[in-house]
């Protein structure tokens, strides 16, 4: 019942747009209808285009962002807790912070070609700073006293460091990556649109140019689909890794 | 056979050697000075030419208004801050740094917040190197000790003060330290749940007697707890007096036996100034 209730305004929305281009309120070219979409998203899957260029797409994301995640979180957490390496690093994180990440799309195809490694190049640089900003503020806020006990208790320097820095920092942290997985996609998308060989939004960008609008729709939603599957399957594993917290 | 048994406890030097060990200082505090340095504003004198002896299984109390540097004094022995000026030694070694000898408990509890009431109790005992089964054992007993049977998967957050005070001291006896410093730590319940834990922890020092340094500017707590009392001065601290503070507490009624009363009379006066000049200088 309350799935129902959730899912009625996009049911809802999902008539408007059929009717709206049914009616002719729209042109086809503008709109084309929700079901013209669907069957050409139905074709692009049957075809298996839809799985290879969603295949590389994933595969850029999955990399940029897993490293991105893997670096930002040692690197946060190494800013937060030895002070030369803040003293050393957070004018470069402060500078590259409001920086327009898209901006660096035509760098790293210069520096890493057409291919993967440019558009993991990319996600990897952009989704660096939020994790990293995340793991930097919640170890900066881990309790003094934590630290202490943890120490009186027999735990080195480095097995604090794991016991109580990285559970102290984990809810920041987790919000960090939350933004990092939404700007992967962005990331991901504006890179294929405008040099690529293959990934969905080389496939949004050339279907469109070639006025297949329906396919193109069809490729549209794909994206926004899985952006919100990955978001909500994303905090779901959030919510069970803060379970402690009320 | 029974000869060499009897040479042995007969040989004086070793015997007298031991019971001095005994009856000497397990904590020596000699000179400790201390300047706070805060990451911005002025430098503060917090600790000036402290000198005390602590001797094992006895309970002390550091009794002193708020910013004396009580709980500065407290964080030097447990080795969390570096003792720069003076010299502390237990057992005779100089402190260098946090150790399992020393545990401690905390105002606010410092538990864990990511961890069950069993796995906060767990974690000093996986330092120790017990078999698994001889941890859970062990952390089980503590926790029926402490009374939080039936909580053991709680996590900090669902339990009220006491009970997380209770996981804590559970958790820093569980690893069996010799000396424990404690840091206001019935500061931050009520009233009642905050006399309770006193009797609870007089009573749990005189079943495990381990040396107890406690952090309080509550005089009736340290002459109800403390075996002597250090009171200490307004900031810059430095102590004041140490007072023998051992009388019969098995009364019932205590807060009402006039020897009590007057304990906390003679003390309160020689705090009472201080917490005054306290008063003057937050000003």
């Amino acid at each position: 019942m309350l799935a129902l209730s959730r899912a009625l305004p996009l049911i809802l929305q999902a008539v408007a747009w059929e009717l709206a281009s049914r009616l002719e309120l729209v042109s086809a070219s503008v709109l084309p209808s929700l079901s013209d979409v669907l069957a050409s998203w139905w074709e692009m899957l049957r075809s298996g285009e839809l799985i290879v260029n969603g295949a590389s797409s994933l595969y850029r994301t999955a990399a940029g962002l897993g490293s991105a995640v893997a670096f930002g979180i040692v690197l946060g957490i190494a800013m937060a807790w030895w002070k030369p390496i803040n003293a050393l690093l957070s004018p470069v994180v402060e500078a590259f912070y409001p920086m327009p990440k898209s901006a660096l799309i035509p760098v790293t195809v210069i520096w890493l070609g057409f291919g993967d490694g440019s558009k993991i190049l990319l996600i990897f640089m952009g989704c660096m700073v939020p994790v990293t900003i995340g793991a930097f503020n919640g170890a900066r806020g881990a309790d003094q006293a934590l630290v202490w006990s943890a120490r009186s208790m027999g735990a080195s320097r480095l097995r604090m460091l794991w016991d109580v820095v990285v559970p102290s920092a984990m809810p920041e942290l987790l919000n960090g990556i939350r933004t990092a997985l939404a700007l992967s996609f962005i990331l991901l998308v504006s890179s294929e649109l405008i040099v690529a060989r293959e990934g969905l939004g080389y496939l949004i960008g050339y279907l469109g140019a070639n006025g297949s609008y329906d396919a193109m729709f069809a490729v549209v939603l794909t994206v926004a689909f899985l952006g919100f599957a990955a978001d909500r399957a994303y905090q779901a594993f959030m919510q069970r890794m803060l379970l402690w917290r009320e | 056979m029974g000869d060499d048994h009897g040479a042995t406890a007969g040989w004086r030097p070793q015997s007298v050697l031991s019971m001095a060990m005994n009856g000497a200082a397990q904590i020596v505090i000699n000179r400790v000075s201390h300047v706070y340095r805060p990451p911005r504003g002025r430098e503060v004198l917090a600790l000036q030419d402290v000198s005390l002896e602590v001797r094992r299984r006895e309970f002390v109390a550091l009794l002193g208004p708020s910013g004396c540097g009580k709980s500065t004094l407290l964080y030097l022995i447990g080795g969390f801050l570096p003792t720069v000026d003076g010299t502390i030694a237990v057992e005779g070694r100089p402190v260098a740094g946090p150790g399992p000898d020393r545990g401690i408990v905390f105002q606010h509890f410092a538990l864990f917040p990511w961890k069950t009431v069993r796995s906060n109790i767990l974690y000093g005992l996986e330092k120790v190197g017990l078999e698994r089964a001889e941890r859970e054992k062990r952390a089980q007993a503590f926790i029926d000790m402490v009374g939080l049977s039936g909580f053991e998967d709680s996590y900090p957050s669902q339990l009220s003060g006491g009970m997380k005070q209770r996981t804590a001291i559970a958790r820093t006896l569980a690893f069996d330290p010799n000396i424990l410093l404690m840091d206001e730590p019935f500061g931050a319940l009520d009233a009642q749940t905050r006399s309770l834990m006193q009797e609870e922890l007089l009573s749990i020092w005189q079943r495990s007697r381990k040396t107890v340094i406690f952090v309080t500017h509550d005089v009736q707590e340290a002459v109800y707890l403390a075996d002597r009392i250090a009171v200490m001065s307004a900031r810059p601290g430095h102590i004041k007096a140490v007072l023998d503070n051992r009388f019969d507490k098995s009364d019932p009624h205590i807060h009402k036996n006039q020897v009590f009363i007057d304990k906390v009379d003679e003390i309160w006066e020689l705090v009472k100034t201080e917490a005054i000049k306290a008063q003057g200088e937050r000003r």
